[in-house]
């Protein structure tokens, strides 16, 4: 595997400061990372830049990245991620959307997909499926981080070893500085609504390029029959589940992980979608 | 100095081991714990004795929190408006109206304005951010709490005051035809005080030159947020802040004798002995990440964990007879600069008759030695 270690550079872009991993060689390919998450650069990454110049920057008001005092909702990230892609405009960007990352693709993606080549959205959220007394996605910020392991790991000890969480473990002050900024800056962008667009969903047919809808079997944040929703919402995309993982299939399967999402984003060039899912 | 008479209103029937299982008194307790009948009765004794602090009198106090045992005071505009019309001598701080968490501001200037003119003058107005556990009810954006308060403080003043319609197009609200009938009793509006405990929070208040209400907070935590206040004058050039400016909020209990206070007293600890969810208690946002970094490895925070004699000793309990709550009262307003003393007399199931005595022999034997203190240094200072 190359690109054991990405390196951390800062890019200026509509008044963030914007931290970016970068590592590999290849077709670009932008990773948008999870919340109650510290962006680092994970194996799974390493893996990927074997075949790709993986792009991993911190959303802003998320780990190094700034926050500029415009930036409070979800089409802040949108459009400032627009503007990242058609700075890489040639060739059209593979993009990879982790959990809350997932929701930004896909606000992306509905506005513009110009310089998207294809969409792979994990464990992600941002849609509104059930009635108004049903919660898709567990409220995290009202349960401590044992009880949030337990519904985002398929196996929660393997959690504790490779999840760092707000409250859990030993954490230097910086982490958890950092991962209780990142926890802010989720509530800026996903109070009200909780952590979705109402929108957004009706939108997701506007998406146009091949996608690929990964997901934690065991994931209890936000649920597989939640994934199939999206899935049966965007045009052509295709659904695909991986056993033994939870929310964070890539820390906990990450070999599977990254054969799945190789073979879809290695997939020939980009075909049109079918008509009807 | 002037006293309020307050009680949360509080729901004493809850079994402890329920409050353990769920590991809170808010938001996730279920309210089938809840009797109606039963909340009948605490509503009327509760208002009763507010009525007899006015005919003490004293001045009263109130305050709203929302799922909560601890506060059945749910809708304060509702308890102000019972009290308004059975009191005739007291004034009624409401403290406060939680800003963030009214979806309009206007309405709350209506309300404060219709209680201000019923009252003929009598409503003070206080406005709170809200404690970490009304975001949760409310479901107020937490990381905007206080510049949702600005703009709320800023929409209903400019409500009380401007004498014709006007439209407000700000960050959180829109409204279009703002022309609130009635104004405000007092002109330009009633006194407006605030409530906090940070130096943030101090500086917006002296900057606007409200009165500041410490809740709790141990002599020297009030201490200096006084002095902060008394900086930002200076620094200003207003003139040196009267007593009237500060508010402190105590528990406080006046026995027949030293022993009775300290032992009939400890039922105001019932307030500090409610569970507190540490998830609920620290919503994102609330406070910055460096802060609430320190809340999670424990740090800082106020002293609820204190022993009855070390709240006494930071002046958060005051109790005893007579002549030791003077003294005590005395060394508040000497070292802190208070000038109106908010008492929580009454918590928990603390039975009326106790502290219906309580508030007698505050007002016959304790009252009268301390009335005169912050009058005196104000008429000193001008």
């Amino acid at each position: 595997m190359a690109a054991a270690t990405g390196a951390a550079t800062t890019v200026e872009l509509d008044g963030v400061s914007l931290e970016l991993f970068t590592g590999g060689s290849g077709p670009p390919l932008l990773v948008l990372h999870d919340y109650e998450y510290l962006n680092a650069w994970q194996p799974f990454l390493a893996a990927l830049a074997a075949d790709y110049r993986v792009l991993v920057p911190s959303h802003p008001g998320f780990g190094r990245s700034s926050l500029p005092p415009t930036f409070d909702a979800i089409d802040d990230l949108a459009y400032f991620y627009l503007d990242l892609l058609r700075a890489q405009a040639d060739p059209p960007v593979r993009v990879l959307g982790l959990g809350f990352g997932g929701w930004i693709a896909a606000e992306m993606a509905t506005r513009c997909t110009h310089h998207i080549a294809r969409l792979v959205l994990v464990d992600a959220v941002g849609i509104k499926v059930s009635d108004p007394t049903t919660r898709d996605i567990v409220d995290h910020f009202v349960i401590g981080p044992e009880e949030y392991l337990r519904l985002s790991w398929h196996d929660p000890a393997l959690g504790t070893a490779r999840h760092k969480l707000a409250g859990l473990g030993e954490l230097t002050d910086e982490e958890l500085v950092t991962l209780l900024r990142n926890r802010q800056s989720t509530a800026l962008y996903g109070w009200k609504p909780f952590l979705h667009n109402p929108k957004l969903r009706s939108w997701l047919r506007r998406i146009d390029v091949p996608t690929l809808v990964l997901w934690g079997e065991s994931d209890r944040i936000v649920t597989p029959a939640y994934g199939r929703v999206w899935a049966d919402a965007i045009p052509g995309a295709r659904f695909v589940t991986l056993p033994a993982a939870g929310h964070y299939p890539y820390l906990e399967q990450p070999e599977a992980f990254v054969a799945a999402v190789a073979a879809f984003l290695a997939a020939g060039a980009p075909t049109a979608p079918s008509a009807a899912h | 100095m002037d006293a309020y008479y307050f009680t949360e209103m509080p729901y004493p029937y809850v079994p402890e081991a329920v409050e353990d299982a769920y590991g809170t008194s808010r938001v996730l307790l279920p309210n089938r714990y809840c009797d109606p009948r039963l909340v009948a009765d605490l509503y009327n004794r509760y208002l009763d004795e507010y009525e007899y602090a006015d005919e003490l009198g004293l001045d009263l106090m109130l305050n709203e929190h929302h799922q909560t045992l601890t506060c059945l005071d749910a809708v304060v505009p509702i308890s102000a408006a019972a009290l308004v019309r059975r009191t005739r001598r007291a004034r009624i701080a409401i403290l406060g109206s939680p800003l963030p968490h009214r979806d309009n501001p206007v309405r709350v200037a209506e309300e404060i304005a219709m209680l201000d003119c019923i009252s003929r003058g009598r409503i003070i107005s206080g406005f709170v951010r809200g404690v970490p556990t009304e975001v949760q009810p409310s479901n107020a954006h937490p990381v905007f709490t206080r510049e949702r308060f600005e703009e709320a403080h800023d929409l209903i003043v400019k409500a009380w005051t401007t004498p014709e319609p006007f439209n407000w197009e700000g960050r959180f609200w829109h409204l279009r035809y703002v022309n609130v009938w009635p104004r405000p009793y007092q002109q330009p509006h009633p006194p407006i005080w605030i409530t906090g405990s940070s130096l943030e929070s101090v500086t917006w208040v002296a900057q606007h030159q409200y009165t500041y209400a410490c809740f709790l907070t141990p002599y020297e935590w009030t201490e200096s947020l006084v002095n902060a206040y008394r900086r930002v004058c200076q620094e200003h050039g207003y003139p040196e802040p009267p007593p009237d400016k500060f508010a402190y909020l105590a528990l406080v209990y006046v026995g027949e004798t030293d022993a009775q206070a300290q032992e009939d007293g400890k039922g105001l600890l019932w307030y500090l002995q409610r569970r507190r969810h540490k998830w609920l208690n620290l919503p994102p946002g609330y406070v910055p990440p460096d802060q609430m970094a320190k809340a999670y490895r424990g740090v800082g925070g106020k002293p609820y964990a204190e022993s009855w004699e070390g709240l006494q000793a930071k002046g958060i309990v005051i109790a005893g007879n007579p002549d030791t709550v003077i003294e005590r009262v005395r060394y508040l307003h000497e070292r802190c600069h208070i000038g109106h003393l908010l008492m929580m007399m009454q918590a928990g199931p603390m039975p009326t008759e106790k502290v219906r005595r309580s508030m007698e022999l505050f007002a016959r034997e304790v009252y009268p030695a301390i009335r005169e203190l912050g009058v005196r240094q104000e008429a000193r200072v001008s």
